[in-house]
């Protein structure tokens, strides 16, 4: 008992939970910017194929598909000017990850019978007003467990900040993990209940989200895409 | 030295290209030998997750969620950091492989699990009514025919197993990722021509599986609407 009031020191917990919240925020964020972005590459890559911002989506696309993300996080921490490297290490995730969603949402769009766009037209609506009335919102609910699940991997993907000095969930722990010596005799146990407790976050986080998926999408399983 | 493209920080580069090779080597043979555990334990965790045994069942819920649920960062510094504290000591290669194909084996069994889910179960009830045993019925009759519908998921799993070798880096484990950002950091800051190199050699080491696995979509679609057409013709 002695080695959990070690580390769960009142101090030492609040620190853990604030990395755990920049991760829960950088988390939303980064979800929210990449659902929006990826749909805009989806729907140019789908309906302007042959036009310019057509092609620049696809090859978008293509690049970030068949590249690693700590690439790209390595991009923009060392190389952008701007911001902080919270922010850069952000935008890379944002930019990895609204390539994946992308194809999500074009996988959500190519289920969706012609028929609908084509009732759509013959009543009034406009190219636009058929996306969003008809389209998206039948898009996105089929949609929904593999957009899901990479909502889960965006959750871990946030882990890789830690390497770079953004003060994250994993990074404060990492932290804690190398300041305990200095007040106390740190054993195999303090080390194993601190990676124990990692572990425990963001499985409650993710485990958390995929139950809420299944509860949600039951009867609707064939739309499984299986992004990782 | 100019700016971050300039002239000269791409012929160091070109100096030293036997690094990034060398790097490219081992980021290859951690993605195959990761790879192929993980299909083994997608295999094992997939059937049985379709087994008959209650307890089975629950091993294999547990290894998915655990490994589905939990950063693969924190895995490989699990392995890395905490498990020397019991006298477990692995080197840097071993550890990519285990970590990067135990993490996607769960991915795997998913696909595997689907797959056999979606085959009727009359197929299995007439292959066991004929005295096939239960390897038998699955390496005869049931896994055969979840191979076309299952090799679109497992190529995107083969993707991102590829490109998740490069947490390699983290830990110093020579891959290719590891070579091209020690090499940029070490005296030269040439990062732009390092990082496009490495990225052009991901990218060349993925993007025909991407390729493939959209055509292969495409052709199941395909083969799926004649078929449904043709059932509607004879009804």
């Amino acid at each position: 008992m002695q080695v959990f009031t070690d580390i769960f020191s009142s101090d030492n917990t609040r620190f853990l939970f604030a990395g755990f919240l920049t991760t829960i925020l950088v988390s939303i964020i980064t979800v929210l910017l990449s659902i929006m972005f990826g749909t805009v590459l989806a729907l140019l890559r789908n309906y302007a194929g042959k036009r310019v911002f057509g092609k620049l989506a696809s090859v978008y696309i293509e690049i970030f598909r068949s590249t690693p993300l700590l690439l790209w996080i390595l991009i923009c921490v060392f190389m952008l000017p701007f911001s902080t490297a919270l922010g850069r290490g952000s935008l890379a995730l944002i930019l990895y990850t609204s390539s994946v969603i992308a194809e999500i949402v074009r996988g959500g769009l190519n289920s969706i019978a012609k028929g609908q766009f084509e009732a759509a037209r013959s009543q009034g609506f406009n190219f636009l007003q058929t996306l969003w009335y008809i389209v998206l919102p039948q898009c996105f609910k089929r949609i929904v467990p593999s957009l899901m699940s990479q909502v889960i991997t965006t959750v871990k993907d946030t882990s890789f900040f830690a390497q770079f000095g953004i003060a994250e969930f994993f990074f404060n722990a990492k932290t804690l993990m190398g300041i305990l010596p200095q007040k106390i005799t740190i054993t195999t146990a303090h080390i194993f209940i601190i990676f124990g407790f990692i572990a425990l976050m963001y499985f409650l986080v993710n485990f958390s989200l995929s139950v809420i998926v299944r509860k949600c999408s039951k009867g609707d399983e064939e739309y499984q895409f299986y992004s990782e | 030295m100019g700016g971050p493209f300039s002239l000269r920080r791409w012929a160091r580069l070109f100096a030293d290209y036997t690094l990034f090779l060398e790097g490219l080597g081992v980021t290859l043979l951690v993605a195959v030998l990761a790879l192929f555990l993980a299909l083994v334990l997608g295999v094992i965790f997939g059937l049985f997750s379709t087994s008959s045994f209650k307890s089975l069942r629950a091993v294999s819920r547990v290894y998915v969620e655990f490994f589905q649920n939990t950063p693969l960062v924190i895995q490989i510094f699990f392995v890395y950091n905490a498990l020397p504290y019991i006298g477990i000591r692995m080197h840097e290669f071993l550890i990519g492989v285990l970590c990067v194909g135990v993490y996607h084996g769960a991915y795997v069994a998913e696909v595997v699990r689907a797959g056999i889910t979606s085959i009727p179960k009359g197929q299995w009830e007439a292959a066991r009514s004929q005295g096939f045993s239960y390897v038998q019925a699955m390496q005869y009759i049931i896994l055969p025919q979840t191979v076309t519908i299952v090799l679109p998921p497992l190529g995107n799993q083969a993707v991102n197993l590829i490109k998740n070798t490069s947490v390699l880096a983290l830990i110093a484990g020579g891959d290719l990722m590891y070579r091209a950002d020690s090499w940029a950091s070490n005296g030269t800051l040439s990062y732009g021509p390092a990082y496009v190199v490495t990225g052009a050699l991901y990218f060349l080491l993925c993007f025909p599986l991407v390729k493939w696995v959209r055509a292969h979509e495409l052709r199941i679609k395909d083969r799926d609407t004649r078929q449904h057409a043709a059932a509607r013709a004879g009804a």
